[in-house]
């Protein structure tokens, strides 16, 4: 699915909607248009296992019963995993809500460094001209760093930003631990040596901050000389969170604690702001 | 999950890579080795404008409700994917399995416009199958056309196994039996062809032979062996109520040119407009009853979640049910936020009506195809819309609130002079005249006019088929005739004016009326580089007047000259129930400048009759 954009997974769920019969609100107006609206758009490409969509209902269903319908008219590939009933003030605000997003980021098979795989170590490092480099370590050591400044790219010009803040969190996560799903399918990939491991991405999303997770990635990378071919990072993104830090009445379990410019932030996933329709 | 046939880098360094991926929503899954057939079926253009089509969608369901036959799809790869995939040599494949197309038992194309030629040979070429039908080996997959060019199927006979003349929906089932039993015996291909020419409606072209008259017409056109039928007998689907027709149409990711469903309410047409090839190749005309369409109607609606759905039919307004299926359609559905699309409405009282309920009239438009200037040259093509009538909708419709009307019409025709060319400009001032007749206040803006000219170009079964066609210089000329006398007119400004490229018409009419010697031709500018003809910005006229020049074919013979009565026609084989004698008839009436009847007013005795339904056993008026 990762290869179908945004504005057609849209097109995917006005369909869906349809013949699942879920009986959804309307605009007014000459044209209607259901009233559906994503929290953040995923560009081709990347997958996820946490996309967020906010509709109004004209008739109310159960999550179960949604779940189900729209699951039994959907197609391998997408699948619908929740579906929350969103309290006044939240409902149809995903987009503005989003604060935060977490990601895996893997490198795609035949695509890795050369200067991160396991191995050249054993094979000929010392022939090896330039070092080896451990992706544990550089993600420990990138962290660590009080500022990361990057040159990003906008539509008019191109300026230097400090990521470093908008990074809430950035581990190293060994081969066996990423995503479950991937490990399963990919299991005789996962084994070979030249596979580095992946990287666990928490990092700000939305219209206050925005930061891409390849824009991380390319500059860890850079940060030892490195320059990844195209195509050479995998993405999931894991998850999408709402900042609740000022709205006490919301704690779940779900919640997490960042450190965001020596604030301490609570982000909340967004699945977490709505409860199940019974 | 599915595993691509094409690698992440290469979907993700591609224009729309959905196009490639299949698993659509009502896309069909099978275990390749629980099914006894395979079958790709093609439509020899990009995808979005393959999954438009309606007849691939039919036979896709049909083949698939067998248990032993697995139907998938493969359409043209694009130009960027075409060149990565001859580089890195990855075979073209189908889009349900991802499985290379070589490995299939056929390959279905259909052939809906002469323009998509050279994507034929693609097509053949990238899935690793020999260009020519006699250079392929036993485990190639039989290569099979149909569709309406596949009336004339002589411009592609060296690059078919066999062509399917007629409707899908007959003689699919005991071909494929055919086919499971050659298997079973382990029949040789050439044997299975053999066997294959004599169920009706298959024609294979490598069973028959042409020879030439030093003129270069046809001398005579005979089958090599004694029991291959001499002539080919169109297939007709008589019940169209019980014929099948998908339930659950594939839903493309990604928007096609038809995103919606389409309901086909009858085939064929009454009409007989002596330029139309489908006026005369899908006679009788066949209604689907009321009681069907709705049932169709709701199964699909409510197994796509498409908020479209359109009527389809070439003359809808000709439908005895028509207000029977669009008001069901309205009550039913207009609540649920379905839009209905109508085209091909004459406009009249009733379209006006019922346009007024399901459109917004401030930006809809109408639409007229007059298809001639003067009311002569109409009745030379027997276009049965008088000025009276089209002067007559517009005022109705203008007071209805529209302002918007779109003209079409061709260049070219048989008899046309001067005048009749001035004449376009002159009703579509006359349109516009009564426009401005309606009161200032009352007027919803300027009005705009948009007219559109097309150069004609003669096709097989028609009664035009013998016309000469014009150079490209001249067809120019006819053109600049319109846009000078359009802007001549007191009300120019409302009217624009649009017309098409000469050079495509000319190829396209060799094409339509060729004969075996223009495989060389298509084979060699498509080896020159040509490709998707139909798109402008691959078009290129020369590298086709250098594959002509190369191949020693005269192009002006198959375009220049009006062909005599008695000449052995490449198309005479097939027997498509509209008898040549009928269509000769029609050729010298239209010179005379007189109309024929259309077939619910009186029969003409066109000889479609022969097939014992449709409008010729209904009672008339």
């Amino acid at each position: 699915m990762k290869f179908i954009g945004h504005l057609d997974v849209m097109r995917y769920f006005q369909k869906a909607i349809r013949r699942a019969g879920i009986d959804i609100a309307y605009t007014e107006g000459l044209s209607p248009h259901m009233i559906m609206s994503f929290a953040s758009p995923l560009g081709v490409g990347l997958t996820s296992d946490a996309e967020y969509m906010d509709i109004e209902l004209r008739t109310p269903i159960s999550s179960r019963a949604a779940i189900d319908a729209l699951n039994r008219v959907g197609v391998e590939g997408i699948s619908v995993t929740g579906f929350y009933e969103v309290p006044e003030g939240k409902a149809n605000k995903a987009m503005t809500l989003v604060a935060a997003a977490d990601y895996i980021v893997r490198f795609r098979a035949g695509y890795e460094p050369e200067r991160l795989q396991r191995s050249v170590q054993e094979k000929e490092a010392a022939a090896c001209a330039e070092e080896r480099i451990d992706l544990a370590s550089a993600v420990e050591s990138f962290c660590a760093r009080r500022e990361i400044p990057v040159w990003k790219k906008t539509k008019k010009s191109e300026r230097e930003v400090d990521i470093r803040p908008m990074i809430y969190e950035m581990r190293y996560v060994p081969v066996m631990e990423q995503s479950k799903a991937k490990a399963e399918s990919d299991a005789e990939e996962e084994k070979t040596a030249a596979n580095p491991g992946a990287v666990f991405l928490r990092l700000a999303s939305g219209s206050a901050a925005n930061l891409k997770p390849e824009l991380v990635m390319d500059a860890l990378l850079g940060s030892y000389g490195v320059e990844a071919s195209p195509f050479a990072y995998e993405i999931n993104r894991c998850e999408l969170y709402a900042d609740t830090t000022s709205d006490t009445a919301q704690k779940t379990d779900e919640s997490v604690t960042v450190m965001c410019a020596g604030e301490t932030r609570r982000l909340t996933p967004l699945g977490a702001l709505g409860r199940e329709i019974l | 999950m599915r595993k691509l046939a094409l690698s992440d880098e290469i979907l993700l360094s591609i224009e729309k890579p959905a196009r490639y991926i299949g698993g659509e929503v009502n896309s069909v899954m099978k275990k390749k080795d629980e099914v006894a057939i395979r079958f790709a079926m093609c439509f020899p253009d990009v995808y979005e404008i393959g999954m438009s089509h309606l007849g691939i969608q039919i036979l896709y369901d049909m083949f698939n409700r067998r248990e032993d036959v697995w139907c998938e799809r493969v359409y043209s790869p694009w130009v960027d994917l075409d060149k990565i995939m001859r580089d890195k040599k990855i075979p073209l494949f189908a889009l349900e399995s991802q499985d290379p197309i070589r490995a299939f038992d056929f390959l279905g194309i259909t052939l809906q416009y002469e323009m998509c030629y050279t994507n034929v040979l693609q097509v053949l070429d990238l899935s690793g199958i020999p260009l020519l039908s006699k250079e392929r080996q036993e485990d190639c997959p039989i290569v099979i056309g149909g569709g309406p060019c596949a009336y004339n199927p002589e411009p592609l006979a060296a690059f078919f196994d066999l062509f399917y003349i007629g409707e899908g929906e007959t003689v699919y089932d005991a071909l494929f039996d055919l086919y499971k039993a050659c298997k079973k015996e382990g029949v040789p291909r050439q044997e299975f062809l053999r066997r294959a020419a004599r169920i009706p409606g298959i024609y294979v072209p490598s069973l028959y032979e042409t020879t030439y008259h030093e003129d270069g017409t046809i001398a005579a056109f005979t089958p090599l062996e004694a029991d291959i039928p001499a002539v080919v007998e169109k297939q007709v689907q008589m019940d169209m109520t019980d014929a099948p027709y998908p339930d659950a149409p594939i839903v493309p990711f990604i928007k096609v040119t038809q995103d919606r469903v389409v309901l086909e309410i009858q085939r064929g047409c009454i009409r007989g407009c002596r330029f139309c090839q489908a006026g005369m190749i899908y006679r009788p005309t066949r209604e689907r009853s009321l009681s069907c369409l709705k049932e169709h109607a709701d199964r699909m609606l409510a197994s796509t979640g498409h908020e479209e759905i359109s009527l389809s039919s070439l003359s809808s307004s000709d439908y005895s049910e028509l207000p029977g299926i669009v008001n069901y359609l309205i009550e039913e559905y207009q609540d649920k936020k379905i839009n209905i699309s109508l085209p091909s409405l004459r406009i009249d009282a009733f379209s006006l009506d019922v346009m007024s309920k399901v459109q917004d009239v401030r930006k809809s438009s109408l639409t007229f195809a007059p298809e001639a200037g003067s009311q002569r040259l109409r009745n030379v093509i027997n276009k049965g819309l008088t000025e009276e009538v089209i002067l007559q909708g517009a005022d109705e419709a203008f007071h209805g609130g529209w302002n918007k009307v779109k003209l079409y019409f061709m260049l070219g025709l048989p008899t046309e002079t001067e005048e009749d060319r001035r004449e376009i400009a002159h009703l579509a001032e006359r349109i516009a005249e009564k426009y401005y007749e309606i009161p200032k206040e009352q007027r919803n803006g300027k009005c705009q006019i948009t007219v559109s000219t097309s150069f004609f170009v003669p096709k097989p079964f028609t009664p035009l088929q013998w016309a000469s066609m014009f150079q490209p210089g001249d067809y120019l000329g006819f053109a600049k005739t319109v846009n000078h006398e359009i802007k001549a007119m007191l009300n120019q400004k409302s009217i624009r004016y649009n017309w098409h490229h000469a050079d495509v018409t000319l190829l396209e009419g060799v094409f339509a009326r060729g004969d075996r010697r223009i495989c060389d031709v298509i084979l060699d500018a498509y080896r020159r580089g040509a490709l998707y003809d139909a798109w402008t910005e691959c078009w290129d006229y020369d590298r086709w007047l250098q594959a002509f020049e190369a191949v020693g074919v005269d192009m002006d013979f198959y375009t220049m000259r009006e062909r005599s009565l008695d000449e052995i026609l490449p198309w005479d084989f097939i027997r498509v129930g509209v008898s040549k004698e009928f269509l000769k008839k029609e050729w010298k009436k239209a010179h005379e400048e007189t109309v024929t009847p259309n077939c619910r007013e009186q029969c003409s005795g066109c000889g479609a009759a022969a097939y014992h339904g449709g409008v010729c056993t209904m009672k008339r008026a």
